[in-house]
């Protein structure tokens, strides 16, 4: 590099710096401290807890992560005039700004509202807040969150307050920290309930530069039968944030996330990656248990026996849940039972 | 223009000068680094009790001491362990494998972890976050299982990031070593072998 070429790479080194701290100064809090409170956050209308503020939208991803049976409510917000680039389909870009909040519930008790917000240097802030126990307002939770926080609504008593860690761990592990919001996610041809909210974020101009042929076709997970297909959204959602080819997650050649551009290759790698192949994961209790999957033998299967197990040395998902999602497994094993048993098994990757 | 756009000119203006800083340093200036962090990361493993743990112990003229040909490859693949002697009621609650890499308390057993950067065996697809992250949050990568005893992880968590990367360099350097250690066994296995 040259004396001159290195002149003008710091040129726009110091116009994209100067850049990035007038957007903070304009927004306010680029590095500032945490709100203390959830009401201070902007979800709510001044002096609300309960009535969400004007242009925060609620929405709901078509394939949900297990959350011990908490009951969730999902929002997101955009800065005035920002919009998020689909150019990626499955690694959306938000802008500056945008702010994520997800409600846990227990039997209509509020717990625990987290929030995700994109800075000014495109960094992810992650945080959590704790209902009081007359809901007036949240809390923000400690860093290093709460093993048992007891709240007599949630199973056993006792609630997980995730630590800021445990919010990277899974978010910063997949193509873009924000996990619920995608063109899959949100698509117009929905395996379960009937929303259109990804046209309508694309009709208001909130979602631009999605490829024309996803506008077209809206996308959808391949698959061979309608079983796969929801078995495939399933561990999308519970297992795909870690294990995916984006270079951000797990290093093993595990890939559990679907893509919304290539839904044939991602479904290809997923079984190719499972089919008969040995697991790393190997325990003598399980000794029958070498392969991911073994078609058509769920209890011979590493994959659902870890989905079932909840001894922390072995469960997946290894964060975020204390109990196993009987539905979820019932699922899962009916697609490696039924489905797989007839599928030609790849050469291992 | 008030002082905080001034603040924030001022520091555009330091950015641009640790911009122009980076953007002149020479490829040698870099590997110089990179020896410093080597360097230093040998320091605080050798200094840090690693060795303690993940280097298995081996019986010398002097008594135990590391055995150096399997530096820092954790628990051998090779050593099935037998089932871990059941203590009585009472203060003793941990017992270890004379190699101290197998440690068996109220947890299971514990394997210690091969630190080497073999690919398939060791650490040689961590990422430094994956390093980092273990360290910060006393789980797998930062997102996997727990980490469990004797670990020292509150202790380790004490290192500065740069100290953390310092161990990283210098784990990549260290001679890869094939070696799976064995995945830990819950409380109940506590009779069965590897």
């Amino acid at each position: 590099m040259d004396a001159a070429t290195r002149l003008k790479a710091a040129a726009r080194t110091v116009l994209f710096a100067a850049a990035v701290l007038l957007h903070a100064h304009a927004h306010g809090d680029a590095n500032g401290a945490l709100p203390e409170r959830l009401s201070d956050t902007g979800l709510y209308v001044a002096g609300s807890t309960t009535q969400v503020r004007p242009g925060v939208l609620a929405f709901a991803p078509q394939y949900t992560l297990w959350s011990d049976g908490a009951d969730k409510q999902r929002w997101i917000a955009l800065p005035p005039g920002t919009f998020i680039d689909a150019s990626q389909p499955d690694a959306w870009q938000f802008p500056p700004g945008t702010r994520l909040w997800k409600e846990f519930s227990h039997a209509g008790r509020r717990v625990e509202t987290r929030t995700i917000a994109r800075l000014a240097d495109g960094s992810w802030r992650y945080a959590t807040y704790l209902w009081n126990a007359d809901g007036s307002d949240a809390v923000l939770a400690p860093a290093r969150g709460v093993a048992a926080w007891p709240v007599p609504q949630a199973p056993g008593g006792r609630y997980a307050v995730p630590s800021r860690g445990d919010c990277t761990g899974c978010h910063e592990s997949a193509a873009t920290p924000v996990l619920g919001f995608s063109a899959l996610q949100l698509s117009a041809q929905r395996d379960q309930e009937n929303k259109t909210l990804l046209n309508e974020l694309i009709a208001r101009g909130l979602v631009r530069n999605l490829p024309r042929a996803l506008t077209q076709q809206p996308p959808r997970i391949a698959a061979r039968s309608a079983t796969e297909r929801a078995a495939l959204g399933y561990l999308h959602a519970n297992c795909g944030h870690c294990h995916n080819r984006s270079g951000a997650g797990v290093p093993l050649r595990l890939t559990l996330a679907q893509s919304a551009a290539d839904p044939d290759a991602s479904r290809a790698d997923t079984v190719a990656s499972l089919l008969g192949v040995e697991g790393r994961f190997r325990t003598p209790a399980w000794a029958e248990a070498a392969h991911l999957i073994e078609p058509g033998q769920p209890a011979r299967s590493a994959l659902a026996l870890r989905m079932r197990s909840r001894d922390a040395r072995l469960q997946m998902p290894p964060l975020g849940t204390d109990i196993a999602d009987d539905e979820g497994l019932r699922l899962v094993e009916r697609w490696i039972r039924h489905d797989l048993s007839v599928e030609p098994r790849s050469p291992t990757p | 223009m008030n002082t905080r756009v001034i603040h924030i000119y001022c520091t555009a203006a330091a950015l641009a000068a640790l911009a122009a800083t980076l953007l002149t340093a020479s490829p040698r200036a870099a590997a110089a680094d990179n020896a410093n962090a080597v360097a230093r990361g040998k320091y605080l493993v050798n200094t840090s009790g690693c060795h303690d743990c993940h280097t298995p112990f081996k019986l010398g003229p002097n008594g135990p001491e590391p055995d150096m040909s399997r530096m820092l490859s954790g628990h051998p693949e090779s050593l099935v362990m037998p089932p871990a002697p059941a203590l009585p009621d009472g203060p003793w609650v941990m017992t270890s494998a004379a190699t101290n890499t197998a440690h068996a308390g109220p947890w299971g057993v514990s394997f210690t972890a091969n630190l080497t950067p073999d690919a398939d065996t060791g650490m040689g697809q961590w990422t430094l976050k994956d390093f980092v992250s273990t360290i910060r949050t006393g789980r797998h990568m930062g997102r996997g299982r727990p980490v469990l005893p004797p670990m020292p992880i509150p202790v380790y968590n004490n290192f500065t990031d740069a100290d953390l990367e310092a161990v990283y360099a210098y784990l990549r350097t260290v001679p890869p070593i094939k070696n799976r250690v064995p995945e830990p066994l819950a409380p109940a296995q506590k009779t069965a072998g590897n």
